[in-house]
């Protein structure tokens, strides 16, 4: 029981995890995306069309990437190019995936996907407990946590994710130092994309293997307070994804086991731990001010 | 948050309908609380909108709008269909029972109907389904089937609607086997495929083996597939999505019924009713019996049947979970009874949510 628990806690945790890790470092270069609900929804709604189509799961993926990375370039192109209002374009971006999104998968509804194939390391998948846990699961659950790894050694270990910290601390200094800040912005943001399209190809591919609209139902959302509770640091994302899919699956345990708890209480747990986590970090201003990215959500005019 | 979304495509909508003008006798208008692409609820209603369309050719024209929120913005989108010359209006949820009423007044030769609901006026008609009955059988199949005796619900919200529903499988169920087990999770919502998958999941891990569900996706059953149990499908037969696992389906038939009343329209004979109808009328369909063995089918056939002459599932001895007498020996539970039901009949562990 303990092994089923923990395998439906990893896959309802990923796609979350996938998607802050993407909006994070789109924060720390100092963008605020709010669009990642509208770039989620229009990955699973391409990977699911592609891999359909094409009758290859991992085309349907790259598809996906390529579809969050389209929505993400022309968030920036506005947002970075055009000064528009970040808030506002995040907002936009939103509705307009949730809508194309419907139209592009109009021709999918009631039709059956395919699942990704799992990746069992042979030999070690096995093995008793840890064998369905750690070494047979879909591969995109593998790629999220090698993201994480590779996501935090270059943000802190390398030059590149200094001058990207540079970047969305202070804008102005990083631009008299020479460093391009729309540049860095451009390919913060389409890393975020690529992340928020391949999380929507995981919601349609492998978590529930079909298409309907709406489908993401919200995660988008969840991703972007993720990035907040993790006070922009990836392996506090990696504990807050997996504290939310933890307590949302033992919810739904704790009821069919029957106990007495009302099942709106329940409900609201996962949302509950994220403010009494809040709370906590927040009650040590050190914990958050520290990382908050200084410049975010503020428009960078180079010739001003 | 989400009201400010479904503004905006209230907003699309409105841009896309006004621009369609009409020589039809009649036009025929729609009002739903989700996308049609929900492969539920909304789906099979624009389904019904469908048939409507096919039946009477260039005589009617239709129009919807989709993901119409429950409130004001109802009242507007309701409002705006009857101003643009909309014969008749279906407005197919319950929250939409106050506004319909509204515009209604104000618009006496616009015809409403209203899905779901109980208030009716003299051009207000309410209608819904006894999506119950198809529960009693599929709850019939679930006890003959299941080994471990005990099935997985998953319910949306502990609204009345959803717990007769639970209610008639398990007294289904315990006609087969009165030691029958249901075991209940609530996902609190209508639509989030990835949430009742993980219900399913955790329903499965606890030992059911036959998933029953109240929400509106396949999800469930895609994991009652991939899990080797076996399950039911909700509002459409969702057989494409679990070929092994589906045994039957509860299918919303809403055409008929559309038909039957735009015709009334067209004849001039529409009266404002309160339309409860279920099998017998065709309103509720039962999908293809599958992967059952023929006895197993043929009994579901025969209280198919029986429902069909008449037979009404809430017929007594009921006993509710508190141990009280709910109907004695042969009484059957009157409409308003059913449709306000707010308790567990005996043999459900489980406390109802307040």
């Amino acid at each position: 029981m303990l092994e089923a628990i923990l395998l439906t806690v990893i896959t309802a945790a990923t796609p979350l995890l996938i998607a802050a890790l993407g909006e994070l470092v789109v924060e720390r270069s100092g963008v605020l995306n709010l669009g990642v609900e509208g770039m989620m929804i229009m990955g699973a709604v391409t990977g699911f069309a592609i891999a359909n189509v094409t009758g290859s799961g991992s085309l349907g993926v790259l598809a996906a990437i390529g579809a969050g990375m389209a929505m993400s370039a022309l968030f920036g192109f506005l947002v970075i190019s055009l000064v528009t209002n970040q808030v506002a374009t995040g907002l936009a971006l939103t509705l307009l995936g949730l809508g194309l999104s419907g139209l592009i998968g109009e021709g999918f509804i009631g039709v059956p996907g395919q699942r990704l194939p799992r990746l069992e390391v042979p030999g070690l998948s096995d093995l008793p407990f840890v064998g369905p846990v750690l070494f047979g699961q879909d591969a995109v659950v593998y790629l999220a946590l090698a993201l994480v790894i590779l996501v935090a050694f270059v943000l802190f270990r390398t030059r590149v994710g200094l001058v990207l910290r540079a970047v969305g601390d202070n804008h102005a200094s990083a631009h008299a130092l020479g460093y391009s800040v729309q540049k860095v912005r451009y390919l913060a943001v389409l890393f975020g994309g690529g992340c928020a399209g391949l999380a929507g190809a995981y919601m349609s591919l492998a978590y529930t293997p079909q298409w309907v609209e709406n489908m993401t139902a919200g995660r988008g959302w969840i991703a972007l307070a993720l990035v907040v509770f993790a006070s922009w640091l990836p392996w506090r994302v990696v504990a807050g994804a997996y504290l939310f899919g933890a307590v949302t699956v033992l919810t739904f345990h704790a009821q069919a086991l029957g106990i007495g708890v009302p099942s709106q209480l329940l409900s609201s747990l996962p949302y509950l731990a994220t403010i009494v986590v809040l709370v906590l970090i927040s009650s040590n201003r050190r914990l958050t001010l520290v990382n908050t990215p200084a410049c975010l959500g503020k428009p960078f005019v180079p010739d001003r | 948050m989400k009201t400010i979304l479904k503004t905006t495509v209230v907003a699309i909508a409105f841009a896309v309908s006004a621009s369609a003008a009409s020589a039809a006798d009649l036009k025929a208008c729609f009002i739903y609380v989700g996308p049609v692409g929900d492969f539920g609820w909304s789906y099979q209603h624009d389904q019904g909108r469908k048939a409507v369309e096919a039946h009477f050719g260039d005589k009617v024209e239709t129009a919807y709008l989709e993901s119409v929120p429950e409130g004001p913005d109802a009242e507007r989108a309701i409002e705006r269909f009857a101003r643009e010359g909309c014969g008749i209006i279906f407005t197919t949820s319950f929250g939409y029972m106050n506004p319909t009423l509204k515009v209604a007044q104000k618009y006496p030769d616009v015809k409403f109907e209203h899905a779901t609901g109980y208030k009716t006026a003299d051009n207000v008609a309410t209608y819904n389904s006894k999506f119950h009955q198809g529960r009693y059988i599929i709850g019939q199949i679930a006890a003959r089937m299941s080994k471990t005796g005990t099935a997985g619900y998953i319910g949306s919200f502990p609204i009345p609607e959803v717990v007769s529903g639970i209610n008639a499988f398990l007294l289904g169920a315990q006609t087969v086997n009165p030691d029958f087990k249901v075991k209940i999770i609530w996902v609190n919502s209508w639509f989030d495929p990835a949430k009742e998958a993980d219900a399913a999941k955790a329903l499965i891990d606890q030992g059911a083996d036959i998933i029953s569900q109240h929400t509106d996706s396949t999800a469930p059953l895609q994991v009652a597939e991939e899990r080797g149990v076996k399950g039911f499908g909700q509002a459409s037969d969702m057989i494409a999505f679990a070929p092994n696992a589906q045994l039957t389906s509860i299918v919303d038939e809403w055409g008929p019924y559309y038909i039957h009343r735009v015709q009334a329209v067209l004849d001039g004979t529409w009266k404002s009713e309160q339309t409860w109808d279920g099998l017998k009328e065709g309103h509720v369909v039962m999908a293809p019996y599958t992967n059952l063995p023929d006895d197993v089918v043929a009994m579901a056939r025969e209280t198919e049947a029986k429902i069909v002459a008449g037979f009404e599932p809430f017929t007594g001895p009921i006993t509710k979970q508190d141990g009280s007498e709910a109907a004695a020996a042969g009484v059957a539970l009157d409409d308003g009874e059913i449709l306000g039901m707010n308790w567990y009949v005996k043999g459900i562990d489980d406390k109802l949510p307040q």
